[in-house]
């Protein structure tokens, strides 16, 4: 019942940003909704999949990268991205899912080769030529709605929120959907789950695929929005952590986790940020915010909406 | 290409993976065995070669001189650290360890800004620019020095775990935490201990690091990725494992960065992580799970 | 009794004292000043953002802005952290804090970012550092670099590599390039690479290398097995003084170093390791040795502790590109103080330059030097009329 309160109180948040003139208000949120967007995507996996992944850039680059290419490589539109970014998301989750899980990886040994598939894909991305290698790509400034460049940040906001939606949505289904009831028997026992009939392979490594799917789009909404993408940005360790960190803290495995998670972490940066400008200040005291929001709220900041009780 | 060439990167990668082997010995125990995803390695490798940095700095002290002191002091950081900080906030719970670490890891990064800013700074001692000859090769002197010291440090973390009691303890609790406590090893502190331990050969191998490289705020990352290569690569918990693992992946960098180039070669370490979780996840001198 | 005449006139004696109250209170300037200061381009960053604070304190100590009455610049901080919507929410806010103009970014991709937000609010856009043609190449009005771009500068490394070549008498016929793969390293070496030929000397290979790379015995030993005349190198300090010292380590036998960029090429360098630094040269942005104010300004970056590097320079021009501007706009109104700017001949510098030109928002007199580390100190050996030193060149052998 809480949740639904705080659900509705999200809801109207979010439209702020419409009613009041400021531009960096808009951006502020942004960021938030394109966090919560891909901390959402990680839950999908490292939530209700019990995937803890380490390397969750991955899908990030894949879909930033494939609406950069396709414009700049293939002259196609922009537009495309999307479909095209998700496809490869879900298409590379499965194949990592498929071969981590027949090798019996789960666990922080999993964690780990997502975090070496993601910097191989960095290293790659940064020696070819057909994505720029170290130069990356940059979109020419063109807005326009064919160009998926928009000149007022609000619409990309309202595209953010709408991807956020659907994410949300997803998460929601999958609480109560089948798949979602496998998934949760799968992370709790395999071989109980095994004895039900279900193959944990290929129920993880679908779920790997959705989380693929849905973090990918994330990444094409960066690229539209800042046009400059290059390997580090893409597919880089700081990119993953802050995925990880956003669903965790904000309390893995449940649907509002994520977005709790990416509000909270935004506010800690914003306002450690405005405390102290001396270089390194702001991020200690955000780690050392961290360490507290950790230690007293085990399970995340969604368990303070349900009371202790898990 | 010439035989002369191929000779020194294998020569040279052998002895960079010594220098690797120092950083991963510690990751050991702490991930080996412990099984904690040490988000906080690196920086507190950084932390480590700015103490053996401000020794040489301001006292001119030799870090090789400094060592034992070094070794020492991040033993009890890395035990305070674990017993206060990471104890405290996660309550054991896996995922609060790790972004326990994390955060400690953020913290730690960041304070070194703070007090010594993003500047690179080295530390010309003797051992700096020696150079060893052997036949047509020339061998950096402290990289044969930290080669030796890492496989003392193998040998006697080695020994620590196999034929001490504490080594028993550690590998008791880190196996059955509740077992461990019905005859008399107490978790927490051991957990602290082992840490503390894992912590301490870092400050070990700042100092031997220190002379060949340089030392900034973000120096411990370039560290990281390797060292938990190198951790599973040898067999999670194996010191031995981590010391030949260490070496092979020298070698396979070294090579890889010749044929490949400097630019694609370290995907050389990323493609031997994944082909070893994927093919021999229980690594080289592992038991499997 | 107040009469319409008595009370015009009291209107009237009003609105002449106004004036006089604002005049008491000058306004404040505020400049966005938008740096990376932590993570892997901090160190860069803060140096830039020195600069820029050095600066707002000079004008400030001057009298500020004397045609705006006196007003006083006012920085706003803010840490990019590397990521480019960082460096664009940055700009953001500080529009809406009421910035007249920024600085900014260190990076060229947190620099792209950055001018893309500000051109969205029209608001004057001084780049410090970062030298990516495409800063000034995308036709955003806002956006002005007072320094080099990467075209004329790499036009200039090649232009002096050759002028210090043929005064040697030319023994330099061959180079390796290495540099560092991601954007900055890459698009330099690319330039270099096509340019060498040109002036007589032949590329006999091209390295590049990660960010961070660990060891560079292998890439040491090839180019001891190529035996070139020369090394050019373009990377971060890091890798930058790594390379050095093993190419010292292992021997190799080189006429020269020329680094173009390189990042690790300062004075912290040619103190801390004289051995290996001794000699090096490196074509990069420096000061004119010729204007007494340039040691000045190095001297009292380094009293206050500070490291006196190129990107401290920067950071400050960029201010003091803007400050002038403000002077003859008399205003800091977004569209006057454009205007300003591209109709700017910004000549109280210590830069060795040109005369101020912008074209396309492209300084067309900005140049960098080429320099060599003599006796522990960085001495400027071209172009002739900002030289302090005469090069060294070729090293003597054994």
């Amino acid at each position: 019942m809480i949740s639904r309160i705080v659900a509705i109180a999200l809801a109207a948040l979010a439209l702020v940003p419409f009613a009041l003139p400021s531009q960096s208000l808009v951006s502020l949120a942004f960021l938030a909704v394109v966090a919560a967007l891909l901390g959402t995507g990680w839950n999908i996996a490292g939530g209700f999949g019990g995937l803890t992944s380490f390397g969750h850039a991955i899908f990030f680059g894949v879909g930033a990268y494939a609406t950069a290419l396709l414009q700049a490589r293939h002259g196609l539109s922009p537009w495309l991205g999307l479909p095209v970014g998700a496809m490869l998301g879900g298409l590379i989750g499965w194949l990592i899912g498929v071969a981590a899980f027949r090798a019996g990886l789960r666990g922080s040994y999993f964690a780990l080769v997502t975090l070496a598939f993601a910097e191989a894909f960095r290293v790659i991305a940064n020696s070819l030529d057909y994505t720029g290698g170290g130069l990356g790509i940059l979109i020419p400034l063109r807005p326009g709605l064919s160009s998926f460049q928009f000149a007022d940040r609000r619409t990309s906001y309202a595209l953010a929120l709408a991807l956020l939606a659907v994410a949300l949505a997803v998460s929601a289904w999958l609480r109560r959907s089948r798949f979602g009831a496998r998934l949760a028997a799968v992370r709790e026992s395999e071989d109980a789950a095994r004895a039900l009939g279900i193959e944990p392979l290929h129920v993880k490594a679908a779920a790997l695929a959705l989380s693929g799917a849905i973090t990918a789009t994330g990444g094409v909404l960066y690229t539209q929005t800042y046009l400059y993408i290059d390997p580090t940005i893409a597919f880089g360790p700081e990119r993953s952590v802050e995925m990880l960190l956003v669903a965790m803290v904000g309390g893995a495995g449940t649907v509002l986790g994520p977005l709790l998670g990416a509000l909270v972490l935004q506010g800690i940066t914003e306002g450690s940020r405005a405390l102290s400008t001396t270089p390194g200040v702001a991020p200690m005291l955000y780690g050392l915010v961290l360490l507290a929001v950790v230690g007293l709220l085990p399970g995340g900041i969604v368990r303070l909406l349900r009371g202790r009780a898990a | 290409m010439t035989l002369e060439i191929v000779a020194a990167a294998l020569v040279g990668g052998l002895l960079t993976g010594g220098v690797y082997a120092l950083v991963a010995l510690g990751l050991t125990l702490i991930y080996g065995v412990l099984h904690i995803v040490n988000f906080a390695h690196g920086s507190l490798l950084m932390v480590a070669m700015f103490a053996a940095w401000l020794l040489f700095a301001r006292f001119h002290i030799d870090p090789y001189a400094s060592l034992p002191l070094v070794t020492l002091v991040m033993f009890a950081f890395g035990w305070v650290l674990y017993r206060f900080v990471i104890a405290r906030i996660s309550r054991g719970e896996d995922r609060a360890i790790l972004l326990a670490t994390l955060g400690i890891a953020v913290v730690l990064d960041n304070a070194a800004l703070v007090l010594f800013t993003g500047d690179v700074r080295t530390a010309e001692t003797a051992w700096s620019f020696a150079m060893v000859e052997a036949g047509p090769l020339l061998l950096p002197a402290a990289k044969l020095v930290s080669f030796g010291v890492a496989l003392a440090l193998g040998c006697a973390l080695w020994l620590l775990m196999t034929a001490t009691d504490t080594g028993r303890a550690i590998r008791a609790v880190a196996h059955e935490p509740e077992g461990a406590r019905l005859v008399g090893i107490r978790p927490a502190r051991t957990f602290a201990l082992a840490y503390g331990i894992g912590t301490g050969c870092l400050g070990a191998a700042a100092c031997l690091l220190l002379p060949s490289f340089y030392v900034s705020p973000q120096i411990g990352h370039v560290f990281v990725l390797v060292a938990f290569t190198i951790v599973v690569l040898g067999g999670m918990g194996s010191f031995p494992g981590a010391v030949v693992g260490a070496l092979l992946l020298g070698v396979v960098e070294s090579l890889g960065g010749l044929l490949l180039g400097e630019s694609l070669g370290p995907i050389g370490v990323s493609l031997s992580f994944i082909a070893v979780l994927l093919l021999r996840p229980q690594g080289l001198f592992g038991a499997r799970a | 009794m107040i009469t319409r005449r008595n009370s015009l006139a009291a209107a009237g004696t009003a609105a002449l004292a106004l004036p006089g109250v604002l005049r008491a209170q000058p306004a404040t300037v505020k400049i966005g000043l938008v740096h990376p200061v932590t993570g892997a381009l901090g160190e860069g960053g803060g140096r830039c953002r020195l600069g820029g604070q050095a600066a707002i304190a000079d004008i400030n100590a001057a009298g500020g802005i004397r045609s705006m009455g006196g007003a006083r610049l006012d920085a706003l901080l803010g840490d990019a952290q590397g990521r480019p919507e960082v460096a664009a929410s940055l700009v953001e806010q500080m529009a809406e804090q009421g910035a007249a103009a920024f600085t900014g970014a260190y990076s060229s991709g947190l620099g792209l970012a950055a001018t893309q937000a500000a051109a969205r609010t029209g608001i004057p856009f001084s780049i410090d550092s970062g030298i990516a043609d495409s800063l000034t190449g995308r036709g955003l009005a806002n956006v002005f670099r007072f320094f080099p771009a990467n075209a004329t500068f790499t036009n200039d490394a090649m232009t002096a590599l050759e002028a210090i070549n043929k005064a040697a008498g030319s023994p330099a016929k061959t180079a390796t390039l290495v540099h560092e793969d991601s954007e900055f390293g890459t698009s330099t070496a690319k330039l270099l690479a096509a340019k060498l030929p040109p002036i007589g000397i032949e590329v006999k290979s091209i390295i590049p290398h990660a960010t961070p790379t660990r060891d560079f015995t292998n890439v040491a030993l090839r180019i001891k097995s190529e035996k070139p005349d020369l090394v050019m190198m373009t990377n971060y300090p890091g890798e930058y003084t790594l390379l050095a010292r093993t190419l010292v380590q292992q021997r190799v036998e080189l006429a020269g170093l020329y680094s173009v960029s390189g990042g690790g090429f300062n004075l912290k360098f040619a103190k801390e390791q004289p051995q290996v630094a001794e000699g090096m040269m490196d074509f990069n942005h420096w000061y004119n040795p010729k204007d007494p104010r340039a040691p000045a300004f190095r001297k009292r970056i380094e009293d206050a502790g500070g490291v006196f590097s190129w990107e401290v320079l920067f950071g400050y021009f960029a201010i003091r590109l803007l400050a002038d501007a403000m002077e003859r706009a008399g205003s800091a109104d977004k569209e006057k103080l454009t205007a300003a700017l591209a109709s700017s001949t910004f000549s109280d510098h210590f830069m060795p330059y040109g005369p101020t030109k912008f074209e396309g928002g492209q300084n067309q007199g900005a140049h960098a030097s080429a320099q060599q580390i003599q006796r522990g100190d960085v001495a400027v050996i071209w172009p002739d009329r900002f030289a302090d030193a005469k090069p060294a060149f070729p090293r003597p052998k054994g």
